[in-house]
């Protein structure tokens, strides 16, 4: 997937503390003025990633090369790139104006233009008549915009964000969110993200790479990540999922035929191109795309018979884990409660049928 | 219910006995700012009255002058090179993990423990064997051994609340290592480091058995006190010194605790309002 116009462009990378090794062979290509996140559990390898982009840590193999430039002798104050830290890292003995201008120093210009710049940070990250303020005077998300705005007044090629919403609250992190995106687009420059947050990456991202034991998974859009994952861990980690084990029972009209673990056989569509019989696979359904029904569908879809185990109210929608006979894991459903379709759901040990559209069934090789 | 919280009771015997404490603590050290006022040569009451005379003869001793210059001298060096010690070893003891720390840190704290007469007698024999002549040189070399301890005890918690980051962010923002230590590391630092200094500069200047060991013909200020006591006569200016001393001692020690608390404290608020 190597792209011609890669702004970043991350060759065979690895990373080895002694004989462990943190980062295997890693290989991505950035585009420029794209909002990529790196996704994945913590000690997958993310963070020490994005530290090799900032030159904070060495690369033990490969190359990272930013707008054209190797980058493996280039120390950290020399690199086109400003980092805004998990703990925002603000000067505690400077005040607000003084941590955004830190980084001015060295391009010795008037004092005039350096608070001229300064204001306009203010401005841009909507902070405007804060400059006189302490570190600690701040709140939280006062502290994420001004390390922000201490990375950009630099005008980096690349920003890198470390966790930067981690330590927000939920309401103050989806503000946060909104307000990233709104900047990326505003001054178009890359922005290289690190989060273990599915949802988050999902919301902000351009494209993701999920990561998982110092590798990358799968590098996607955030909708074909989450609609076409190319590994069970990939379609476990992004958004919650039932996976159950299947063999390939035939083909039908070019579609295969799937003997699904305690379920039976199951028609699969498009996906199922290039398996043969006998393939074993994995079959993972989104909770979402199941519908829960209190009497037997009319309709001649296929349903699927078993009893409510569990219900949890989640506000808008509601989960049911549905016990089917056979299989050892509960299904999963997720319920909009919009029209509450299932009042009497809530009885567990009531039966129920499940049906599911098409494109429910993810097929993914073992 | 009783005033307070469950940890916070009020209990009237602890609170006599931190009084018969204190007064037990301090009332014989109070007794020497008393006497150097006494117009007497004898330290008894009835006292016989006020003067200053004891303080106008100091001022003109050549000798006293001589000794706190040596005092001086050894107390300003020592000092700085502890402190200078002090904080490269605190942060190599917080930044790094190496093999047998605990060891280290526990062989650089000994002084503390290890009476000072057997550190004296060990330096006295060591300089001795190696022919090096008994001077300032030797005292301050001492000095430096008792100081070091209480530097680096200063100035771990300064570098232990250190954040790695903020280094990190300056060089981030393009700045190289020498000038990142000057606009982060040290101004962060810089209330322990005044701390420091302080101490440990009225460690030296109090500081009596290792000098004993180890001065040769030029003497600091305890020492001349001591050969002073010998002189029923000049007891009183002895007292007058002693005030002056204590005075200056108790003003440094209360400045460095001050200096100190108040980085600490806005450490604390910072990381308060971090945890939010």
């Amino acid at each position: 997937m190597a792209t011609t116009d890669a702004f970043i462009s991350i060759r065979n990378v690895g990373k080895s503390y002694g004989a462990f090794r943190a980062i295997e062979d890693i290989s991505i290509d950035i585009g420029h003025g794209e909002f990529f996140s790196l996704l994945g559990a913590s000690g997958c390898g993310k963070t020490t990633l994005l530290r090799m982009l900032a030159g904070f840590e060495s690369v033990s193999s490969g190359e990272i090369f930013i707008d054209g430039q190797p980058m493996s002798d280039v120390p950290p104050f020399q690199r086109p790139v400003n980092m805004v830290f998990q703990n925002y890292a603000i000067f505690p003995h400077l005040n607000v104006a003084q941590n955004i201008g830190y980084g001015l120093r060295k391009l010795k210009l008037p004092r005039a233009e350096q608070d001229r710049m300064i204001d306009e940070m203010l401005d841009l990250v909507q902070l405007t008549g804060y400059g006189k303020r302490r570190a600690h005077e701040l709140s939280g998300g006062q502290r994420q915009r001004i390390a922000l705005a201490r990375a950009l007044i630099l005008k980096p090629k690349v920003l890198l964000l470390d966790e930067p919403l981690g330590a927000l609250d939920k309401q103050l992190r989806e503000q946060m969110q909104m307000e990233l995106r709104r900047l990326q687009r505003a001054i178009g420059i890359t922005f290289v993200f690190v989060t273990h947050d599915q949802e988050e990456a999902l919301t902000l991202s351009d494209r993701i790479a999920v990561m998982s034991g110092g590798e990358v998974l799968q590098v996607d859009s955030p909708s074909r990540l989450y609609e076409a994952p190319q590994t069970r861990d990939v379609a476990s980690f992004v958004g919650y999922v039932i996976v159950l084990d299947a063999q390939v029972a035939g083909r039908v009209n070019g579609q295969a035929q799937l003997d699904v673990q305690g379920i039976g056989l199951l028609d699969v569509p498009s996906a199922g191109t290039t398996l043969t019989e006998g393939d074993k696979v994995s079959v993972a359904i989104r909770p979402e795309k199941l519908t829960l029904h209190e009497n037997v569908p009319s309709d001649d879809t296929v349903a699927m018979a078993g009893e409510v185990e569990m219900m949890t109210y989640l506000g808008e929608r509601s989960h049911f884990h549905v016990r089917v006979p056979g299989c050892d894991v509960p299904i999963a459903i997720s319920a909009q409660n919009a029209d509450m379709q299932n009042p009497g759901a809530a009885n567990t040990g009531r039966p129920v049928w499940l049906t599911w559209s098409k494109d429910a069934l993810i097929v993914l090789e073992r | 219910m009783k005033d307070g919280t469950y940890i916070q009771q009020p209990n009237r015997g602890l609170q006599v006995y931190a009084i018969v404490f204190l007064i037990v603590l301090y009332l014989p050290v109070l007794f020497i700012p008393l006497f150097s006022f006494n117009d007497s040569i004898y330290v008894r009451f009835p006292m016989q009255g006020f003067t200053f005379n004891w303080y106008v003869d100091l001022w003109t001793r050549d000798t006293v002058w001589a000794a706190l210059k040596n005092s001086l001298t050894v107390g300003l060096w020592v000092s700085v090179i502890s402190t200078g010690l002090g904080g490269v070893a605190a942060r190599a003891i917080t930044r790094y993990r190496m093999p047998g720390q605990s060891a280290i840190i526990t062989l650089a704290m000994l002084p503390l423990i290890v009476p000072g007469v057997i550190f004296g007698v060990a330096l006295l024999v060591l300089v001795s064997r190696l022919g090096i002549p008994l001077s300032l040189y030797t005292v301050g070399f001492g000095h430096l051994i008792i100081c070091l301890p209480f530097a680096i005890a200063t100035l771990l918690p300064r570098f232990e609340g250190f954040d790695r980051s903020m280094e990190e962010a300056s060089a981030d923002l393009g700045e190289t290592g020498w000038w990142t230590f000057w606009r982060v590391t040290f101004p962060m630092v810089a209330p322990g480091i005044v701390a420091s200094l302080l101490l440990t500069f009225t460690i030296s200047f109090d500081e009596f058995i290792m000098t004993f060991f180890l001065s040769g013909t030029d003497t600091t200020l305890p020492i001349y006190i001591w050969t002073q006591l010998r002189f029923p006569r000049e007891f009183p200016a002895v007292l007058a010194l002693s005030t002056i001393i204590l005075a200056l001692s108790f003003v440094m020690v209360f400045v460095a605790l001050w200096v100190g608390r108040l980085g600490v404290v806005s450490d604390q608020v910072q990381a308060t309002i971090e945890g939010n």
